[in-house]
């Protein structure tokens, strides 16, 4: 497929770009290659096909309820695509779906969630050039920076899915308590996390923030860089198809304030990490994540291209302490 | 052995009063503010009497502080910050355990002066409180030169200064519980104890002073709901911890919203005591006595939902109402006492109104026969069945010896009744069948599970709520994190 689609084209927003032409900017892995097509008229340019963005919401890509969309556009105002505006309703399917998902997902073994996350980036793999173009579009990135940022990416990915199975024994355990009891601490994830995704890292810093919440068992509804959403809409076609169960992630593109408002408001939504937020924002959604007191993972400045450590799995991570009496088997001492 | 006498308290023994003695306890007709290692006045001279709740005798006269208090506090606290943080860790770790060392040589007169002032039986204060208070110095004195181990990296660093506060239930264990993980790991904290119980946190101050700890380090600032939120929303302190009621863990949330501060929470429950039909009743019956009368039910993790199998709700409700019947209600600083008295007329007066709401929608009452003390503020043991998970005794957190009885028939609807709930800090199972308990275990949405047991506290157990209960934990090495810049 990544062949076929490097020379016609055909595929994202190169195809969008290549019929007004743009090389100069797309730059090697966004190249424009025209597919000749011979007719009896003669030599004609085919014309790329489109693709549709839409949401990604329990598994499916419905546009948004409201039939909005928003103009994105390149790093130079070139138009790129018509996105989905996502509404406050959007919103609320979208946790609807996520906590539908959350008792199989939060369920499944450790294992289970790292086969399919690893899952994840093999499907990456696979589009590495569609999404380097779109990540380049994006962000104004040389394809060659772009394809750096894509393979980083995907490695996040592998990066987490190794994690799944070990979290539990690095932050829990068993505690040694003054009396016969048997006493154990276990993470578990703390539930439907709302993810505003970086404002500028559109795709790496995405993944960055969405591949933790998921990790753990958590359901994610994620909310895409306003400006730079299309790497994250395109994700949605990857978990798609990765055996990712429909509505663990969900994704919204929009107004950032617009639907974070309601997510940070919303009673069946147990924390929400502010990572696309302005300051401002940031307050207004802290103060009201409060009335159900959510836990708030605010923002601060990350270079998402650095070893990511494990502070983003356990900032949605509950500790349970489980007790039992241990019992005794006598008072003659050593059971030998 | 009585036989069952229709419920009336079986009359063949008469308990002679033994009385734990209150000489060993000198406490001040007045008390300052504990500010940069001395007791001082507050700004405003405005001060409040503390009563013991058993008798209504005024104990002593505490100082309202005010925001120029909080703020003088502060300021002693980011003082010795520098200096405190500096130390090596070991150094700190001898501070922490000269701390536990003479809390448990003083440790009968602080139980005796927690029973007066908070009004629960010395049996809890003797034998809980105090011993877990000590311990929990000792732990946490372990850590303080062992914090690149604790998994946050290799050089942890504290957060600067703590602000914290602290209910009126267990005082001085919520002191320990705050102070001293943010001791161990080079913080320095102003605290606020509840505005009805002040009188256990000055003692400490003494314990400070005798164990020489530098001054500023630890501060301790009196008064009410006023003095909490100044200290909460003073642009100085980096880090907040509180424990006490949801409502105000709430607004404290809204406070430090879009501030540097670390914000950890400890607040309400309404626990599901799960019973099933093979649970060894008499142990179970001394669980669910102890998940909702210990500390006269006014524990946040409290099994204040009672819910039992079906097929043996009869034989367990006889069972338990057979023992609720031998609890002895009285004067606190009896040795024989189970149920000492209702911290606070306030606290009375919202058990009373949440009990009566509880008859008013339906619910069927019963209330141990006993007599109750004259003066003081009392409450006699009460349960109530026929409780649907729609009553407000079933919904809001009571907070008093008031045991709410569900029924359920299987363990798919036992916990979808024990998560029905924005609370999420403590639950109980009871069963002899452990693939039952693990399964159970595993689907509920708590923090803290006691299986075949029930209200169970160690330094060393990590300790905090799912949902609404809060966030952050107490206890363990995950109770560091709290006051770490991880």
């Amino acid at each position: 497929m990544s062949d076929t689609s490097e020379k016609t084209g055909n595929t994202g927003n190169a195809g969008k770009t290549g019929s007004t032409g743009n090389p100069g900017k797309t730059g090697s892995t966004g190249k424009i290659e025209k597919t000749g097509r011979t007719g009896k008229a003669g030599k004609t340019e085919r014309l790329s096909v489109f693709k549709t963005y839409k949401l990604y919401v329990g598994g499916k890509f419905p546009r948004s309820e409201s039939g909005r969309v928003y103009e994105v556009t390149d790093s130079q105002g070139k138009w790129l695509a018509n996105a989905p505006l996502a509404s406050r309703k959007d919103a609320r399917d979208a946790v609807v779906a996520a906590r539908k998902a959350f008792g199989a997902w939060s369920g499944a073994t450790a294992y289970n969630r790292g086969q399919i996350l690893y899952r994840i980036a093999e499907m990456l793999e696979g589009r590495r050039e569609q999404f380097a173009r779109e990540v380049a579009d994006a962000e104004g990135l040389s394809g060659s920076e772009a394809a750096a940022v894509v393979d980083a990416t995907i490695d996040r990915w592998v990066w987490y899915a190794g994690w799944t199975d070990k979290i539990a024994q690095v932050v829990g355990g068993g505690n040694p308590v003054a009396g016969p009891f048997f006493n154990l601490s276990t993470p578990e994830p703390t539930g439907v996390v709302a993810v505003l995704a970086p404002q500028e890292s559109s795709f790496l810093g995405l993944v960055s923030v969405v591949a933790p919440v998921i990790a753990t068992g958590n359901t994610a509804v994620v909310v895409a860089s306003e400006r730079r959403p299309l790497p994250a809409l395109s994700l949605g076609e990857v978990l798609a198809t990765s055996d990712l169960p429909g509505g663990v992630v969900n994704v919204l593109s929009g107004r950032t304030a617009e639907i974070a408002a309601p997510l940070a408001a919303h009673q069946d939504v147990n924390a929400i990490d502010l990572a696309g937020a302005d300051e401002e924002l940031a307050k207004e959604l802290e103060i009201a994540a409060a009335d159900n007191l959510k836990r708030v993972l605010r923002p601060r400045p990350v270079d998402y291209s650095a070893v990511p450590g494990i502070e983003r799995m356990t900032a949605f991570l509950e500790t349970k302490t489980v007790w039992h009496p241990t019992g005794s088997l006598g008072a003659s001492g050593s059971s030998y | 052995m009585t036989t069952d006498n229709g419920g009336k308290r079986p009359a063949a023994f008469e308990y002679a009063p033994a009385p734990e003695s209150r000489a060993i306890v000198d406490i001040a007709p007045s008390y300052g503010l504990f500010i940069d290692g001395e007791f001082t006045e507050g700004a405003q001279g405005r001060v409040f009497k503390t009563v013991s709740p058993s008798t209504e005798e005024v104990l002593s006269e505490v100082t309202q502080a005010d925001e120029t208090d909080v703020d003088r506090a502060v300021a002693a606290a980011r003082r010795a910050f520098g200096t405190w943080s500096a130390l090596p860790g070991s150094e700190r770790a001898k501070y922490l355990f000269r701390i536990a060392r003479i809390i448990q040589e003083r440790s009968r007169e602080l139980a005796v002066l927690e029973t007066l002032d908070n009004g629960k039986p010395i049996r809890e204060t003797r034998d809980v409180d105090l011993p877990l208070v000590a311990a929990h110095f000792f732990y946490y004195a372990g850590w303080a030169d062992k914090l690149s181990y604790a998994g946050f990296g290799p050089d942890p660093r504290p957060l600067g200064v703590a602000g914290q506060v602290i209910p009126w239930n267990f005082p001085l264990l919520m002191l320990a519980w705050k102070i001293a993980p943010a001791l161990a790991t080079g913080n320095t904290v102003v605290l606020k104890p509840a505005e009805t119980t002040p009188l256990s946190a000055l003692f400490f101050a003494d314990v400070c002073r005798q164990a020489g700890l530098p001054k500023g380090v630890v501060n301790i600032v009196t008064g009410d709901g006023r003095t909490g939120a100044a200290l909460v929303a003073h642009p100085d302190v980096d880090k907040v911890a509180f424990t006490g009621s949801t409502a105000v863990g709430k607004e404290i949330a809204r406070t430090v919203a879009g501030t540097r501060k670390k914000l950890t929470l400890e607040l309400g429950g309404k626990g599901a005591n799960i019973v099933f039909d093979d649970a060894p009743i008499d142990q179970a019956v001394e669980g669910i006595v102890n998940g909702i009368f210990f500390n006269q039910g006014q524990v946040c993790c409290a099994g204040s939902r009672l819910l039992v199998q079906e097929s043996i709700h009869d034989e367990l409700l006889d069972a338990l109402k057979r023992r609720l019947s031998t609890l002895r209600l009285g004067d606190p600083l009896d040795k024989n006492t189970d149920i000492g008295a209702i911290n606070s007329a306030e606290q009375l007066a919202r058990i009373t109104d949440l009990a009566d709401r509880g008859e008013a929608e339906g619910a069927e009452r019963w209330t141990v026969p006993c007599e109750l003390p004259s003066s003081g503020y009392w409450f006699a043991p009460t349960l109530f069945t026929n409780v649907t998970q729609a009553h407000t005794i079933a919904r809001d957190e009571i907070f008093g010896p008031v045991l709410s009885v569900l029924t359920f028939r299987t363990p798919e609807e036992a916990v979808a009744k024990a998560n029905n709930t924005p609370y999420g800090l403590s639950a109980g199972v009871w069963t002899e069948k452990g693939s039952r308990i693990l399964a159970v275990a595993n689907k509920l949405r708590a923090g803290v599970v006691w299986s075949n047991t029930f209200n169970k506290f160690d330094p060393t157990s990590p300790f905090g709520g799912y949902k609404e209960s809060g966030f952050g934990r107490e206890g363990g090495r995950h109770g560091l994190e709290a006051y770490l810049d991880v």
